[in-house]
């Protein structure tokens, strides 16, 4: 399966308005980050969650972000960053 | 997926019950609709001879009776033999069958502290956890207030636990909101070049591979 991104990638995490279970925490809508690293392709936990069978796969990747532009007040080290699995459908090129 | 089941020992009691000296805050009551379900379920299976009571039993025990001493081993193993740290960290499936460990379909990902990066681990959305290598997580892990502020405010979140990270090292933490399971690989202390396997082992504590703390001091050790 291909991956549409690679490390290093800057990407921006979509604000989509999708109800039912997701694993993209609100924390991480609409910020950019940046590519870790490619994780691979997993079924869809978006439909899995409802006794689907998760196909097709979605491609996995972990995006790290500076703690400053997750948090407007933040108030540790300017070089703190966080690092969350993110699926390929919830971003866009930054 | 055998992460997600609410059968745990401390389901239930582990409000204001905690005597540990970090902060207790009340979580929402566990959903009732969510206990009758996995009540239902698990009933049922057993009643289909799907799985037997004793079943449960026996995987709930071999999951609580895992406590850091795996966990411990895998990361002196890094400590004293560089290829398998460079396999741990790049190839953790093949890493952990030496111990003989098979997370599949989930994946280890583990995360090494150095002097620039302190790692910390926290699963925003629920409690995923290493289980099958450090057991069942502490009541502290799962509740909301560490789910939360883990993210928010993890400086202030490891000086509740008594660790105090410099500014001149950078807090990364890690949000286990998917298929990957975290281990944070501490770093070695200075003066242990000589130790055997067996006396680092006894450094390395649960704690410090979530991330809110480090590993024991040398004079933390009796004997």
């Amino acid at each position: 399966m291909e991956s549409r991104y690679k490390p290093g990638d800057k990407i921006r995490i979509l604000q989509r308005n999708q109800p039912g279970h997701v694993r993209t925490p609100i924390y991480v809508r609409g910020k950019t980050g940046v590519i870790e690293r490619i994780v691979g392709s997993f079924p869809n936990p978006e439909t899995l969650a409802y006794g689907h069978s998760g196909l097709p796969y979605k491609m996995l990747y972990r995006v790290n972000f500076r703690q400053g532009e997750l948090w407007p007040d933040y108030e540790g080290s300017p070089d703190d960053t966080l690092e969350i699995e993110i699926y390929e459908h919830w971003m866009a090129p930054a | 997926m055998s992460d997600h089941h609410h059968h745990d020992h401390d389901h239930g009691h582990d409000h204001g019950h905690d005597h540990d000296g970090k902060p207790i805050q009340e979580d929402a009551l566990p959903s009732i609709e969510a206990q009758i379900l996995e009540t239902s379920v698990r009933e049922l299976l057993i009643e289909k001879g799907i799985v037997s009571a004793d079943d449960i039993r026996r995987a709930i025990e071999a999951m609580d009776s895992r406590g850091e001493s795996l966990g411990a081993k895998i990361v002196v193993r890094a400590w004293t033999d560089p290829a398998f740290k460079e396999k741990l960290l790049t190839r953790s499936d093949d890493a952990l069958m030496e111990f003989g460990i098979d997370m599949r379909p989930m994946e280890l990902c583990v995360v090494e502290n150095t002097e620039d990066v302190h790692n910390m681990v926290v699963c925003t959305l629920c409690s995923c956890y290493p289980r099958p290598i450090l057991g069942i997580p502490p009541a502290w892990y799962k509740r909301r207030d560490y789910r939360a502020r883990a993210v928010r405010e993890p400086r202030a979140v490891l000086q509740e636990f008594g660790t105090v990270i410099p500014d001149s090292q950078q807090v990364r933490v890690h949000d286990s909101n998917a298929d990957l399971r975290y281990i944070v690989l501490p770093k070695r202390p200075a003066g242990t070049e000589d130790w055997t396997s067996e006396q680092l082992e006894k450094l390395v504590t649960r704690d410090s591979m979530i991330g809110v703390s480090d590993v024991r001091s040398l004079d933390e050790l009796v004997g």
